[in-house]
C-alpha cells in the first residue's frame, strides 16, 4: 500500500516536473513540446540519434551492429547488409524505412533501441524521426563542424533597446518566447557586477561614488575602460585559464610533492593584462619553444602543456606514465581549444563524433615527442620541483626581461616546459588505450571532419597552432567566445562548453555565437575587445530581478530576459572578504601562499614523505593574498575552495558547478578569514566619527556594494545595539572574538563596540547578495 | 522510465530540480536536506521524490574498512602451505606468465617464493582458513564471506586506490560513496550521506588523499565529508571562540531576515535555498558533535572494540564511530587505515598492523549484529591489491618483503545481503593466479551496488557527452555470494 502511494506521488511529481520543464531547451525537451513544422537534422534529429543510436550505429567501426551506420548520410541510405531488399531510411517514406519500423515496433525482439541497452525513445522523439523521414530525411553537417558565418542582424521591434549587435540576437530570440528584457539595472548593482566580472574584486567606495556621480552618457563605458585597465583584470581572466590549464602547485600523484610552475601562471596574468591576442596567447603556450630563436618568455609559455600531473611514486612502469602525460595533453587540447571530447577515441573509434581512434593518435603524435620520461625522480629536494624538459630562470632575467615574474628571493627557480626530441618518437595506435599494446604506426594529423591538416604545415606543435588558427577551422573561435560568454553570463551559449560535439548541448543562440566568433577573428582575436563587447551590451546591463512570470516561462534564463544571478567563484569569495575589509594585499603573482587552513588536513592524508607532508601556514602579508594564489596541493586541495566548487586541478576543467550547500554556510560563519576580516574592518569603522547608522551604512556599502535600505539599516543597527549590550555583559566573549586572526588589533580600542560591529559585519558577509553577482 | 526521470532530474541540476518541485508542490521544504533521501521512500515530511531504487535492496548502508597500502593475502586469508615447502625456489616463469612488475622488483634476477611466517587454522562452522594474526576475525568467521579471487588492473598505489574508489585508474571520477549519495540520497537530514574517517597504522604508509572521496563531475553535495577527531569534527563546523549557541541563533535570524528581504526584491529561488542551507548548517552543528562523542558509550562496547577506541583517531575509535554514523543513517562510511605497504620486514610489520585492526574490525560485525543492523549494513574489509608470493629483495624464513601483486588478493564482506560463513574464489597452490571464480574490481563494485538495490548499468550520469558508471564499461554481479 505504502509503495503504491509513493508511486502515485512519483507520478504526480513527474507530471509537475514535466509541465514545468516545457520551456526549457537543452537536454530536457519534454515529450509534449510541439513538433516543429520543418524538422532539422542538426537541431531535432541528431541529438536523438547521437544519444540513443550512435553507440551501435555510429562512427565506432568495431561496435557497429548489423553494418548499419546512421551518422553518415551515404551509409544510412544504402541497402541493409543483413536484408539487401530493405533500407534503414527511405526518403519521404517512413513506413518503408526500417529505422522507423524498428523504433515504433511493439515487438520487443525487434524494437530499437533494444530494451537491454536501457535506452528508450519517447513518443515525441519517434514522431520527430517519422516527420523528418517524411520530409526527405535530409542530413546536415554537425553545426560546429561547419565554418561560422556572420548572418545579418535579426530585425527587432524595439530598436532603441539594443546597444550593440549582441542585443539584436538576444532580443529576437526573446520575442519568439514573448519575453521582454528587464530594464537596466540600478547603477550600484551594475558597477558591482561589472567590477566582479572584470576584476574579480568589489568596487571601492571611491569608485562607487565616482560612478554614481557621473551622469554623463559615457559614464558606463568609462567604468568599463577603467576596470579593463586594472591589473586585477589579468588576474580575473587568468582564473578561468588556470582551470583550463589544470595549473597546480604540486605534482599530483601519491606523495604529491611541490612543483614550481607559478612563473607560468604569472605569464598568463601578464598576457591578459597586456592583451596578447588569443592566437598569440595560445600559439605561445602550444609551441613557443618551436618558434625560431625562441625567447625565454616564449618557452616559459609552453609550461601550459606540462601542468598535468606527474608521478613520483617509486616502482611505477615508466612508459605507462609517459603515455598518460601525452594523453592528458591531447585531451586538454581537444576539450580546451577545440571543444570536443576526443578522449573517447583513446580506446576505440568515437561513438558519437566522427573521430576515429587513428585520428586520436594522430593528434596525440603532436604531443608525443617531448624529451621526457614517465618518472624522473621520486620526492626529493628543489631539483625535483620541475621535471625535464625544464628551464631555469635567473634573477637577472627576472630583472631585465621577464619582469612580470614575481620572484623575491635568490633561490634557484626551475619550471617544466616543452621541448622536443631531435629524432621523432614513433607513434602507434594504442589498442584499448593501453600503453603496452601498440598497433599500427601513425603520423601527426588532425581530425578530418574538423579540418584536414594542411600538408604544407610542419608536422609539429607549431604546425598544429597554425591549423588551430586557420580561418577555416570551425571550432577555435567559437570555443573561446563561448568560454568567455560563460565567464561573463554564467553559462555558455553552448552550455557544455567543453563539448560542442554531437553529444554536447546545442547552442541556445547559434547565430549569435557564430556572429561573435567571426567578429572575434576579424578583429585580430582581440580579447579585451570581446570582453568589452559583451559587457557593453544591453543584455548584460539588465537588472537581475526575476519576476514570477519569467521564472515560470524561462526558469533557467536561457533567453536572457534578465541578467543572470549567481554565486561568485570560490576564489572571488575570498577576494571579496579581504578586499572589502581592507586586508587584501594586491601583489600580483609569485609563489603560491598558504593562508589559514584547518589543522591536520595535509598531515593525516600524507604518506609522511616530501616537503608537503605538513602544512606550514604563512604569516603576515601572505595571509591576505587573492584566492587564486592559494596553494593547490592536488591530492588535498584547499577545502574552502573545494566546498565552493573550485576545480581540484586534476584535469582540464571548463565548466565549474555552482552549488549552494550548508558547508558553504559553515565557512562563511566560522572561517577565521571571514572573522578576522570582520574584526579588522570593525576596528577601522569603530573609530570613524560617525553615527551608528552611518557606520552600518559604510560597512554595508563596502561589502554589499550598494547603499542599504532604511529597513536594512534598522535591522542591522538594532542588531548592533543588542550586541553592544551583550558584549558588555559577556566581556570574555568579546575578548575571544577579538583574538581571532593574526592581524594585530589597534593598540587602543573599545572592545565592546568593535565586537558588536564585528558581528554586524560577519552578518553582512553571510548575506546571499554579498557573494552573488546580481 | 523511473530512472530516466531520476537521472534527468538529478542531472540537470539537483538544486534547481528541488526548487522546481517545491514550486509545484507549494511551500514544501527545500534545500533543508543535505541530500534528500531518494531511497527509503520516507518522504512524507519533506515533500520530495520518493526513493527509486532499481529493485528491492538488501543493504541500506555501507561501511568500508579500506586497508590502504595492500595487506598481504598470504599472511592473512589465503592459506598456501605449498609455498612454505617451496621456500626460496624461483617462481616458475610459466606461473608468472606475462605479468608486468613494478619498478621495485622488475630488475630482480630471481623471484624466490616465500611461505607465510604466520600459521593458519580453520575456524567456525564454515571451517574457513584464517591466519593466527587475526584471532578476533577468526571468531566472526561465520558472519563473513571471504573472497580470495579479487584481481585488479593497477600495480601501483595511486592508480589502484583510484580504481577501487572510482572504477577508473585515472581521471576525476566520482567516488563509490558519491555514487551512492547520488543514487540513493541521505537517510539523515542532519548528516552528510558520505563520510570519511582516516587513521594511520603502524607499518609503512602510503598516503590517502581527498581526491579519493571526491564527487568528480557529480555535484559537490555528494562529496565525502571528512570527519576528524579534533575539536572541529567537520571542517568549519565549530563556532569561533566567543560565539555561543544562543548568539548563533540570533545571528542566523538577522541573516535570514535580511536574506528574506533580498528574496522579496529579486525573487530568486536560490535565496530561499540559501536560507534553508543556513538552517541545515545550524542543525549540523548540534548533530555532528553528538555523534562524535564516544564518551557515553557503555563499558562493554569499549571493551568489545578494545581500549584503543577511547583514543580518538585510532582505527578502533573510527570503527565505533562508523557504527554510530551508520546507525544514524549515513549511507556510506569510508574508513581508510594506512600502513599495509610491506615491501620489507613484512613479518614484523604485518603482525603489529594486524593487531591494530583485528579486534575492532570483528567488533564492528558483532556490534552491528547485536543491534540487528548487520542485515541492512554491508561491511567490507580489504586493500587495493595483493602482494607477491615471492620476496622483494633478500629473504629469510622470518624476514622478507612482498611487492605489489594485482592478480589475486583477498577481501571480506559481511552483512547487507552477503552470504555469511562462506568463501569464494580460489588461487593456485603458489598463491599467484586465480584458478576459480575470479572477481574483478568492477564485479566487486557491481555487487555492492546490487546489494543497495542499484543496477550498476543503470546508475549513470551523463557528463561531457558520455554516460559514466562506477563500473565503467564492465562488471558483473557475483550472484553466488548473495543471500
Amino acid at each position: 500500500m505504502k509503495k503504491r502511494i509513493y508511486y502515485f506521488l512519483f507520478l504526480l511529481i513527474s507530471v509537475l516536473y514535466t509541465v514545468q520543464s516545457c520551456n526549457y531547451i537543452g537536454d530536457a525537451q519534454s515529450s509534449e513540446e510541439k513538433i516543429p513544422d520543418q524538422v532539422s537534422y542538426n537541431f531535432d534529429i541528431r541529438p536523438i540519434f547521437s544519444d540513443k543510436c550512435f553507440a551501435c550505429h555510429g562512427p565506432d567501426a568495431n561496435k557497429r551492429q548489423a553494418g548499419l551506420r546512421l551518422d553518415n548520410e551515404e551509409s544510412a541510405f544504402k541497402a541493409l547488409k543483413e536484408n539487401p531488399s530493405g533500407h534503414a531510411l527511405v526518403s519521404g517514406k517512413p513506413q518503408l524505412s526500417e529505422v522507423f519500423m524498428r523504433i515504433s515496433s511493439k515487438d520487443t525482439s525487434i524494437l530499437m533501441p533494444p530494451p537491454s541497452s536501457n535506452l528508450k525513445l519517447n513518443s515525441r522523439e519517434i514522431d520527430l524521426i517519422e516527420k523528418w523521414i517524411s520530409q526527405g530525411a535530409k542530413y546536415e553537417t554537425h553545426w560546429s563542424f561547419t565554418r561560422p558565418k556572420k548572418s545579418p542582424l535579426p530585425k527587432v521591434k524595439d530598436t532603441k533597446w539594443a546597444k550593440n549587435e549582441i542585443d539584436h540576437f538576444i532580443l529576437s530570440k526573446m520575442a519568439q518566447k514573448n519575453l521582454e528584457p528587464n530594464k537596466e539595472a540600478d547603477k550600484e548593482y551594475l558597477l558591482k557586477r561589472l567590477s566582479l566580472d572584470l576584476t574579480g574584486l568589489p568596487p571601492s567606495i571611491a569608485m562607487m561614488n565616482q560612478f554614481m556621480a557621473d551622469k554623463t552618457p559615457g559614464a558606463y563605458e568609462k567604468a568599463v575602460d577603467q576596470l579593463l585597465k586594472s591589473p586585477a583584470y589579468g588576474e580575473k581572466m587568468a582564473l578561468h585559464w588556470l582551470d583550463v590549464a589544470r595549473y597546480a602547485d604540486s605534482h599530483g600523484f601519491q606523495d604529491d610533492s611541490y612543483r614550481s610552475s607559478w612563473p607560468w601562471r604569472d605569464w598568463v596574468i601578464n598576457s591578459f593584462n597586456t592583451n596578447l591576442s588569443y592566437d598569440q596567447f595560445i600559439t605561445l603556450q602550444l609551441a613557443g619553444d618551436l618558434i625560431p630563436n625562441a625567447t625565454k618568455e616564449q618557452i616559459l609559455a609552453t609550461g601550459f602543456n606540462r601542468n598535468h600531473k606527474i608521478t613520483e611514486e617509486g616502482g611505477v612502469v615508466d612508459e605507462e606514465y609517459r603515455v598518460q602525460y601525452v594523453i592528458d595533453r591531447t585531451n586538454t587540447f581537444s576539450k580546451a581549444l577545440i571543444g570536443v571530447t576526443l578522449e573517447c577515441a583513446q580506446c576505440h573509434d568515437h561513438k558519437y563524433d566522427p573521430f576515429s581512434q587513428k585520428e586520436y593518435y594522430q593528434l596525440y603524435a603532436f604531443f608525443n615527442n617531448v624529451k621526457e620520461v614517465g618518472i624522473s625522480s621520486t620526492i626529493g629536494g628543489p631539483e625535483t620541483y620541475a621535471k625535464n624538459p625544464m628551464i631555469q630562470i635567473s634573477n637577472d632575467e627576472v630583472k631585465n626581461i621577464l619582469k612580470f615574474i614575481n620572484k623575491q628571493d635568490t633561490n634557484k627557480l626551475i619550471v617544466s616546459v616543452m621541448g622536443d626530441r631531435d629524432t621523432l618518437r614513433k607513434t602507434y595506435i594504442l589498442k584499448r588505450g593501453a600503453y603496452d599494446a601498440p598497433g599500427k604506426e601513425v603520423v601527426a594529423g588532425t581530425p578530418k571532419s574538423i579540418l584536414a591538416f594542411d600538408n604544407n604545415l610542419p608536422k609539429n606543435r607549431l604546425g598544429l597552432s597554425k591549423w588551430l588558427f586557420d580561418k577555416r577551422n570551425p571550432l577555435t573561435s567559437r570555443v573561446f567566445v563561448n568560454q568567455l560568454w560563460q565567464e561573463i553570463f554564467g553559462r555558455g551559449i553552448v552550455k557544455t562548453a567543453g563539448d560542442m560535439g554531437m553529444q554536447g548541448e546545442l547552442p541556445t543562440h547559434p547565430e549569435l555565437l557564430d556572429w561573435l566568433a567571426v567578429d572575434f577573428m576579424e578583429h585580430g582575436w582581440d580579447i579585451k575587445r570581446l570582453v568589452k563587447q559583451m559587457v557593453s551590451s544591453a543584455t548584460y546591463r539588465q537588472s537581475a530581478v526575476i519576476s514570477k512570470d519569467k521564472l515560470k516561462v524561462d526558469p533557467e534564463n536561457i533567453f536572457l530576459s534578465r541578467a543572470p544571478r549567481y554565486r561568485i567563484k570560490a576564489e572571488l569569495v575570498r577576494d571579496l572578504v579581504l578586499s572589502s575589509s581592507g586586508l587584501l594585499v594586491k601583489t600580483i603573482g609569485g609563489p603560491s601562499v598558504k593562508p589559514y587552513q584547518p589543522s591536520g588536513l595535509w598531515e593525516t592524508a600524507s604518506s609522511g614523505r616530501g616537503v608537503l607532508r605538513v602544512y606550514r601556514q604563512d604569516h603576515g602579508a601572505d595571509l591576505y593574498r587573492r584566492g587564486m594564489y592559494t596553494f593547490v596541493k592536488r591530492t588535498v586541495p584547499p577545502p574552502v575552495m573545494g566546498i565552493f566548487d573550485a576545480s581540484n586541478r586534476d584535469q582540464c576543467e571548463i565548466v565549474r558547478l555552482k552549488t549552494n550547500t550548508p558547508l558553504q554556510a559553515l565557512i562563511m560563519m566560522n572561517d577565521p578569514t571571514v572573522i578576522e576580516a570582520s574584526r579588522v574592518l570593525a576596528s577601522k569603522i569603530d573609530v570613524e566619527p560617525l553615527k551608528i547608522q552611518d557606520k552600518v551604512i559604510k560597512a554595508f556599502r563596502l561589502i554589499v556594494c550598494r547603499k542599504p535600505t532604511e529597513n536594512e539599516v534598522k535591522i542591522l543597527s538594532q542588531y548592533y545595539n543588542d550586541q553592544l549590550v551583550t558584549f558588555k555583559k559577556e566581556q570574555s566573549r568579546a575578548d575571544k572574538l577579538l583574538a581571532i586572526g593574526e592581524y594585530p588589533n589597534p593598540e587602543k580600542m573599545n572592545k565592546y563596540s568593535v565586537a558588536a560591529m564585528m558581528q554586524v559585519i560577519t552578518a553582512l558577509y553571510n548575506l546571499e547578495e554579498t557573494i552573488t553577482r546580481s | 522510465m523511473q530512472k530516466d526521470f531520476l537521472e534527468h532530474g538529478l542531472n540537470s541540476n539537483r538544486r534547481r530540480f528541488l526548487s522546481r518541485l517545491s514550486l509545484g508542490l507549494g511551500s514544501a521544504a527545500l534545500g533543508s536536506l543535505l541530500v534528500p533521501d531518494l531511497f527509503s521512500g520516507d518522504s512524507s515530511d519533506s515533500g520530495l521524490a520518493p526513493g527509486i531504487p532499481h529493485f528491492a535492496p538488501k543493504a541500506k548502508r555501507v561501511i568500508y574498512l579500506f586497508q590502504n597500502g595492500a595487506p598481504s593475502q598470504l599472511e592473512l586469508f589465503d592459506y598456501k602451505p605449498r609455498l612454505r615447502e617451496m621456500m626460496g625456489q624461483d617462481l616458475p616463469s610459466s606461473i608468472r606468465g606475462n605479468q608486468r612488475l613494478t619498478g621495485m622488483t622488475a630488475n630482480q634476477t630471481a623471484f624466490p617464493m616465500v611461505g607465510s611466517f604466520a600459521n593458519f587454522q580453520q575456524h567456525g562452522e564454515s571451517r574457513n582458513w584464517i591466519s593466527d594474526l587475526l584471532p578476533y576475525t577468526s571468531k566472526v568467521v561465520d558472519d563473513i564471506c571471504v573472497i580470495r579471487s579479487l584481481h585488479t588492473e593497477a600495480i601501483n598505489h595511486d592508480p589502484a586506490l583510484t580504481f577501487f574508489q572510482t572504477g577508473a585508474q585515472q581521471g576525476n571520477r566520482p567516488s563509490m560513496g558519491s555514487w551512492l549519495s547520488y543514487g540513493l540520497g541521505s537517510e539523515n537530514k542532519n548528516l552528510p550521506s558520505f563520510t570519511v574517517l582516516l587513521s594511520r597504522g603502524k607499518g609503512n604508509s602510503q598516503g590517502v588523499y581527498s581526491k579519493l572521496w571526491s564527487s568528480g563531475f557529480l555535484e559537490s553535495i555528494h562529496q565525502g565529508v571528512q570527519f576528524s577527531s579534533g575539536d572541529d569534527p567537520v571542517l568549519y563546523l565549530k563556532d569561533p571562540d566567543g560565539m555561543n549557541k544562543y548568539e548563533r541563533r540570533k545571528f542566523l535570524d538577522q541573516v535570514s531576515q535580511l536574506n528574506q528581504l533580498s528574496y522579496e526584491q529579486f525573487g530568486d529561488p536560490e535565496i530561499s535555498t540559501k536560507i534553508q542551507q543556513y538552517e541545515m548548517a545550524y542543525r549540523m552543528q548540534t548533530a555532528v558533535p553528538e555523534i562524535m562523542d564516544l564518551s557515553k558509550e557503555p563499558d562493554d562496547i569499549i571493551k568489545l572494540y578494545g581500549t584503543d577506541a577511547m583514543t580518538p583517531g585510532t582505527f578502533a575509535a573510527n570503527c565505533l564511530l562508523a557504527r554510530k554514523l551508520s546507525e544514524n543513517g549515513v549511507r556510506f562510511v569510508q574508513l581508510y587505515h594506512q600502513g599495509w605497504d610491506h615491501h620489507g620486514n613484512l613479518p614484523n610489520e604485518i603482525a603489529s598492523q594486524a593487531k591494530d585492526v583485528d579486534q575492532a574490525s570483528a567488533a564492528l560485525i558483532t556490534d552491528l549484529k547485536q543491534r540487528g543492523l548487520l542485515d541492512e549494513t554491508l561491511v567490507i574489509w580489504g586493500g587495493e591489491f595483493g602482494r607477491t608470493n615471492y620476496s622483494q629483495g633478500k629473504w629469510t624464513a622470518d624476514n622478507y618483503g612482498r611487492d605489489h601483486h594485482p592478480r589475486c588478493f583477498s577481501i571480506w564482506m559481511a552483512g547487507g545481503g552477503i552470504k555469511p560463513g562462506i568463501s569464494y574464489g580460489e588461487t593456485d597452490e603458489f598463491g599467484y593466479n586465480v584458478v576459480k571464480d575470479p572477481v574483478h574490481v568492477h564485479d566487486f563494485q557491481a555487487t555492492i551496488l546490487n546489494r543497495l538495490g542499484l543496477n550498476h548499468e543503470k546508475l549513470i550520469y551523463k557528463h561531457l557527452g558520455r554516460r559514466y558508471r562506477l563500473t565503467d564499461v564492465s562488471g558483473k554481479v557475483i550472484n553466488d555470494i548473495l543471500v
